[in-house]
């Protein structure tokens, strides 16, 4: 896997086809556009612009985590481009198969409500913009990057999500990340 | 006594809905158990339950500039308005969220970024304008200030500087840290620095959220002594600003301030202020445009505490970048008076700003009128660039920063045009 992490930091204008250069991001965020791996997201049907955004934060180190900022370094912005539409065009994630506990789905519902989630995540949370999906995301991803943006862990490319979070609790970031890793 | 099922008054009820032609609403199987991919109940605009969230969320969706920036021949610049005998032209274009603009005493024009990590130098040579990045891997650099040849940039938590940096901008090395005691925030935690006639550097320290109750550290203009010594308060009750400058001749300081969102369409508009005494505070949380208090921690206070603003800017308009126009190009109805630039408001259905306004002041300092100078980056209410910061060059021209379409233009006046 360390190798194929290696061949792709070159370019994926280098492989031979798109497919070959962005096989290792797959391996780890799923073929099908659903991770099968703690604390990695789902890229599956994610909108353009927010894919755009983050490959480029990693790429420029405004998020520096390894692997994703070494394995990009030399990507052009053509090359975030054509992975940004290919990972967008990779099926939507499949929600988890048992339904949300009755009480926190009614308390994260209560919380989209009040701090207007749904205006830019949209009202299926399928995402648009620099908004991403959430439906169906992995509970786990979902939990760590709310946590992220309350504590001011994660940079955001805008503030609208620090400015959302400060009143929540983690309580709330637990009932949320749970109802929409739930929601198809 | 008659009993029915509920598939029997649906039935019922089906009847008299097709008859009025409407359509019902589908059968809910299971009051015990929700369904396994429950959505959320289809929401209102609060007050409004006639209004869907759907149709008006798209409306009051933050607007998120691209990462990449507009091509030079997609500029719009046709669609902008201003008065006879002043023109504008791209000065640069293909600069990625330009933001803050500031002018060395060689004449390099340093322009920052907010979104993304870089700041830039914009140089002419032998009649060749050229761009190149001068710093880059900063935390939100967005503030920047010039004083006898260094350039001070404000990032998220520090303010560092580069010496001599008109004299080294190929290889101008790592900017050295001044300050770093500044908290750590996502929300408004982007700095607007200025350095004042006292040698003293300003910095805007904004409030960690949309409206709380801020933290001792928040909500306030902070200045420091170049060597990053001194720290203290210049002004506090400041929710977010992101423009100040010192009158020319009183050398009083004036500040624009964001207000708070999701409080109405109309209210609150921003602000600006101008300080008289150090320490004085401006409202928020508080109190909102001087003249009323604020629906969540308003309560028990009242807009007397607090020193009023000198004019207001609209409503969500995000009033920004400003600067006291002190050259000679402009006529002299200008002189003296502040240009603001107007970056345009997201949490309003009907968008309003995404222009330049001018502030003309009456001698004791305060405001005569508010007047459009530039207009029309807001187009079929959709925004194809926004002014960020504004900046007057030696030769009394002015630029104007975008950091939608990543450009900077420049703005001249000529009387012969004008009085055709």
């Amino acid at each position: 896997m360390l190798a194929a992490l290696t061949a792709l930091s070159a370019s994926i204008a280098g492989a031979a086809t798109l497919d070959e250069g962005l096989a290792p991001c797959l391996a780890c965020h799923g073929e099908k556009g659903q991770s099968q791996i703690a604390e990695v997201p789902s890229l599956g049907a994610q909108p353009v612009f927010f894919l755009s955004v983050q490959l480029l934060m990693f790429r420029d180190k405004m998020r520096p985590i390894e692997p994703m900022s070494g394995m990009m370094k030399d990507w052009s912005d053509d090359d975030l481009r054509r992975a940004a539409e290919a990972f967008a065009k990779l099926s939507p994630p499949n929600a988890a198969l048992e339904p949300p506990d009755a009480t926190r789905a009614e308390g994260a519902r209560a919380l989209i409500e009040q701090h207007r989630c749904n205006f830019c995540h949209k009202q299926d949370f399928s995402g648009e913009q620099n908004a991403p999906r959430l439906a169906g995301q992995r509970e786990d991803y979902l939990l760590k990057a709310l946590r992220d943006y309350k504590n001011n862990n994660r940079r955001a490319y805008d503030a609208a999500m620090a400015d959302v979070m400060h009143p929540l609790t983690d309580a709330n970031l637990q009932d949320l990340s749970h109802y929409l890793s739930r929601l198809r | 006594m008659i009993s029915r099922t509920s598939s029997q008054i649906r039935l019922l009820l089906a009847g008299l809905v097709t008859s009025l032609g409407l359509t019902l609403p589908p059968i809910i199987q299971s009051q015990e158990k929700p369904p396994p991919n429950v959505q959320p109940a289809p929401t209102t605009v609060p007050g409004r339950p006639d209004i869907p969230n759907a149709e008006i969320a798209k409306t009051l969706r933050g607007v998120t500039s691209p990462p990449l920036p507009t091509p030079a021949e997609k500029l719009q610049i046709g669609q902008l308005k201003m008065a006879k005998g002043f023109k504008l032209e791209v000065y640069a274009s293909g600069i990625a969220n330009a933001r803050s603009l500031r002018i060395g005493d060689k004449g390099t024009v340093f322009v920052s970024n907010r979104q993304l990590d870089k700041v830039y130098a914009i140089t002419e040579r032998n009649g060749k304008r050229e761009t190149k990045v001068i710093a880059s891997g900063l935390d939100r650099p967005n503030g920047l200030a010039f004083h006898s040849g260094t350039l001070y940039i404000g990032e998220g938590t520090k303010i560092s500087k580069l010496e001599k940096i008109e004299d080294s901008l190929d290889n101008p090395g790592k900017p050295t840290v001044i300050y770093s005691e500044l908290p750590n925030q996502q929300s408004h935690g982007w700095r607007y620095i200025a350095i004042g006639p006292d040698n003293k550097l300003y910095i805007n320290v904004g409030a960690p959220c949309n409206i709380c109750e801020p933290p001792e550290t928040n909500a306030q203009i902070r200045r420091i002594n170049l060597d990053g010594s001194g720290a203290e308060v210049f002004a506090r009750g400041v929710r977010n600003s992101v423009g100040f400058d010192w009158h020319p001749i009183t050398k009083d300081f004036y500040f624009t301030d964001n207000g708070r969102d999701w409080l109405s369409e109309d209210l609150p508009e921003d602000e600006l202020n101008r300080v008289t005494k150090v320490g004085q505070h401006f409202g928020f949380p508080y109190c909102h445009q001087g003249n009323f208090t604020d629906r969540d921690v308003g309560w028990g206070r009242s807009c007397n505490e607090f020193t009023p603003p000198v004019a207001l800017m609209g409503p969500h308009s995000a009033a920004l970048g400003m600067r006291f126009y002190t050259g000679n190009m402009f006529p002299r109805e200008y002189r003296n008076a502040i240009f603001v630039a107007r970056h345009g408001s997201w949490n309003r259905t009907q968008k309003i700003g995404g222009d330049v306004i001018v502030a003309k002041l009456n001698v004791d300092g305060t405001v005569k009128s508010v007047e459009p100078f530039i207009t029309g980056f807001l187009h079929n209410n959709e925004y194809w660039g926004r002014p960020v910061d504004v900046h007057v060059m030696k030769d009394g021209s002015m630029l104007i920063s975008d950091d939608y379409a990543g450009a900077v233009y420049r703005v001249t006046y000529n009387p012969q045009v004008a009085s055709r």
